[in-house]
């Protein structure tokens, strides 16, 4: 029988199947945090479990964690109730033990999901489970990579398994040429825009096609990160030799004659030609114009080119009055073009684009340049320590901090605004990460989701601008 | 876990698309190592007209009386009705933990998002996914009939409406297994160790790059 890559990925870790088709599914990698894991540990303690393998845990503190004062050190963490999160993972670590564990200030440490793949603890064919929706970001490289709640991470934790259904099949197909100044990150928001956050509900997504390829690693990162606010517990793209060039020679990666025969391996992690997929979606990366947010939902998104609907463009009288509330939270007029929306802050960082690669993009952009009078903070909060020093080692920095933007330490920071970096009431926002909910970077703060391409050029020009369009 | 078998109980309505999970419960309490406690501050943004931190007394705070579970007749409901894709974004598992410490037991709509919707049943809590006509029905008469009620079998898979229409509805029939008997689904995959060990060790032996540099 023909598979597709989930399917091939599926059977790979399947242990055993209920009846109803519940299956137990062996878990290779767990990717393990401060804020979803202390009831787990807890829960395993209480019930007198210990955890199954050790070696699969991969641990860091990130969502708590400040962006600056790290020369504090734990006191740097003033919000007490942080602190204790963050010790508690320190002592659960200590307790159990890890594979690797970067805490707090070490210079390995950044958000989960920049990690993993940087220091080559995702590999092909890994399934890998976080307590945290983003964990599809691992799909990149053809794994099964899937968020779970804190029961599961204790289910894991206690058992090294999953207990799930099989999702359906769903191949995203996304060919042509990618315009200048168009990223992953768009066609992210574009595909949300035009199947919805429901679109990809019980289904497992395979991203194809030659945009698809031709995208970096970090690229298709961005892309699989976004999966979830899709709908799509977990996305994937095929292994090809960008996959194995990005793996070769990072720390948890296998060496010499293991990596051949791993490679050798992961080659086949590709959908059979001719397989079936339940659901196909195609778009056309040559017709994608830079995405904007302009609701509170990633799917209300538009081209830069565009402008902001008005709630009877929308038949369905539910939608229409989630447009309504969405404007009003949003302050926003019907029919505004998005380059009239001035800005407040700026925010590039996140799981979705705080990879080297993004904030090279967003430095091309601001080199020579000025943030605009407007704009109270530009933030750049790399991914992890690697990345900091990397972009650090190429200049980025000085080329941020001269233009007015603030230079943080690795973490989540203003994506969900744990820490102390968050939107005051009102205050609005261009920024690479992947959530505009409500509320999500600071109570009544209002977000605009881009890439770090478009985030840039709102910082320059104090409002929405198309990056295509500056010199 | 509480074991879930019927309930008649109130119904309130919230009527609106795609509630996320940082809506039923903002970041700032997800600071906690606990897992109860998080009733107080479900849906705080929308609950309370003051902006809510840990450690508040709630009881103090004042209530945006607009908000549906604000209002004295929806004052103890167990049942919420929902529409599409409630639950969606983040994984946090504090969102049902929220709606349990709450109060509520079911929740009634057209769709849930995919991790939200595996963790209710994790804690106690049904969500019932039924056609948009029938949840509209529902809307309409939660809206139109005070004190409202609903009456809910999960060993047969039905919602019973006061008119005595009973609509049917899925679930999985290990999802209703732990339920129905408030099973820690831990202990029952830990019948099957001897064929997760197998496996690994099988695992360990083909793909021996997934288990490097373990010490």
């Amino acid at each position: 029988m023909l598979k597709t890559l989930y399917d091939k990925l599926w059977d790979d870790h399947l242990i055993r199947q209920e009846d109803d088709g519940t299956a137990l599914i062996y878990i290779d990698r767990h990717l393990v945090h401060e804020v979803t894991s202390p009831q787990a540990f807890e829960g395993l303690k209480l019930a007198g479990r210990k955890p199954w393998r050790v070696g699969s845990i991969v641990a860091t503190a990130d969502h708590n964690t400040p962006t600056r004062g790290w020369e504090r050190g734990i006191e740097g963490i003033a919000d007490e109730t942080s602190r204790l999160q963050v010790q508690t993972l320190d002592a659960n670590i200590r307790e159990h033990g890890a594979l690797a564990y970067f805490p707090f200030l070490d210079a390995r440490q950044g958000i989960v999901h920049v990690i993993g793949p940087e220091q080559g603890a995702t590999l092909p064919g890994m399934s890998v489970v976080c307590g945290d929706s983003h964990t599809s970001t691992h799909g990149a490289f053809a794994c099964l990579a899937q968020g779970i709640g804190t029961s599961e991470v204790e289910h894991v934790l206690a058992t090294q398994c999953l207990l799930q259904k099989k999702s359906k099949n769903m191949r995203v197909e996304i060919d042509g040429v990618l315009g200048r100044g168009v990223t992953a990150k768009d066609l992210a928001l574009a595909l949300i825009g035009k199947i919805g956050t429901a679109g990809g509900t019980g289904y497992a997504i395979e991203f194809a096609g030659s945009a698809v390829r031709s995208l970096s690693m970090e690229g298709r990162m961005t892309l699989c990160n976004m999966t979830i606010e899709a709908g799509a517990r977990c996305g994937m793209v095929a292994v090809d030799d960008t996959t194995l060039d990005y793996l070769k020679g990072r720390t948890f990666a296998p060496k010499d004659a293991l990596w051949e025969r791993a490679a050798s391996a992961w080659r086949k992690l590709v959908s059979d030609e001719g397989a079936q997929f339940d659901a196909v979606v195609t778009l056309n990366a040559g017709q994608i114009a830079p995405q904007v947010t302009w609701g509170t939902s990633p799917e209300m998104v538009t081209g830069i080119d565009g402008a902001v609907p008005a709630p009877e463009d929308f038949a369905d009288p539910v939608k229409a009055e989630g447009v309504a509330r969405a404007l009003q939270y949003m302050g926003l007029t019907p029919r505004t073009p998005l380059t009239r929306i001035a800005i407040d802050k700026v925010f590039i960082g996140s799981c979705t684009n705080s990879r080297i690669e993004d904030l090279r993009a967003a430095a091309a952009v601001v080199r020579g340049r000025r943030i605009a009078a407007n704009v109270k903070q530009a933030l750049v909060v790399p991914g992890s320590g690697p990345v900091k020093r990397q972009a650090e080692a190429e200049g980025l920095d000085k080329i941020f901090l001269a233009a007015g933007f603030e230079w943080r330490e690795p973490g989540c920071s203003m994506c969900l605004a744990m820490n102390d970096d968050r939107l005051e009431p009102g205050e609005r926002c261009a920024s690479t990460s992947n959530r505009n909910f409500e509320g999500r970077q600071g109570n009544g703060g209002r977000t605009h989701l881009v890439s770090p391409q478009m985030a840039a050029a709102a910082a320059i020009a104090g409002h929405f601008a198309d990056v295509r369009t500056l010199s | 876990m509480q074991k879930f078998k019927q309930l008649d109980a109130l119904v309130a309505p919230l009527d609106r698309a795609n509630v996320d999970t940082d809506a039923i419960i903002p970041k700032q309490f997800l600071k906690s190592i606990k897992r109860s406690g998080f009733g107080q501050n479900l849906f705080d943004e929308w609950r309370y007209l003051d902006h809510g931190e840990p450690g508040q007394n709630c009881a103090a705070r004042p209530l945006n009386p607009d908000f549906v579970l604000n209002q004295p007749r929806y004052r103890g409901a167990a049942i919420l009705l929902t529409r599409d894709n409630f639950g969606c974004g983040s994984s946090r598992e504090h969102a049902p933990w929220a709606l349990e410490d709450f109060g509520l037991r079911a929740l009634i709509g057209t769709s849930f998002a995919d991790i939200f919707y595996s963790n209710c049943f994790k804690n106690g809590l049904l969500p019932i996914r039924l056609p948009k006509a029938e949840v509209d029905a529902l809307f309409d008469q939660a809206a139109a009939v005070p004190g409202y009620r609903l009456s809910i079998n999960l060993e047969a898979q039905t919602v019973t409406r006061p008119d005595g229409k009973t609509l049917a509805f899925e679930v999985d029939p290990f999802r209703k297994f732990c339920l129905l008997n408030g099973l820690d689904d831990i202990g029952l995959s830990l019948r099957h160790a001897e064929r997760i060990r197998e496996f690994e060790a099988k695992r360990r032996i083909e793909q021996p790059w997934l288990f490097a540099q373990e010490s």
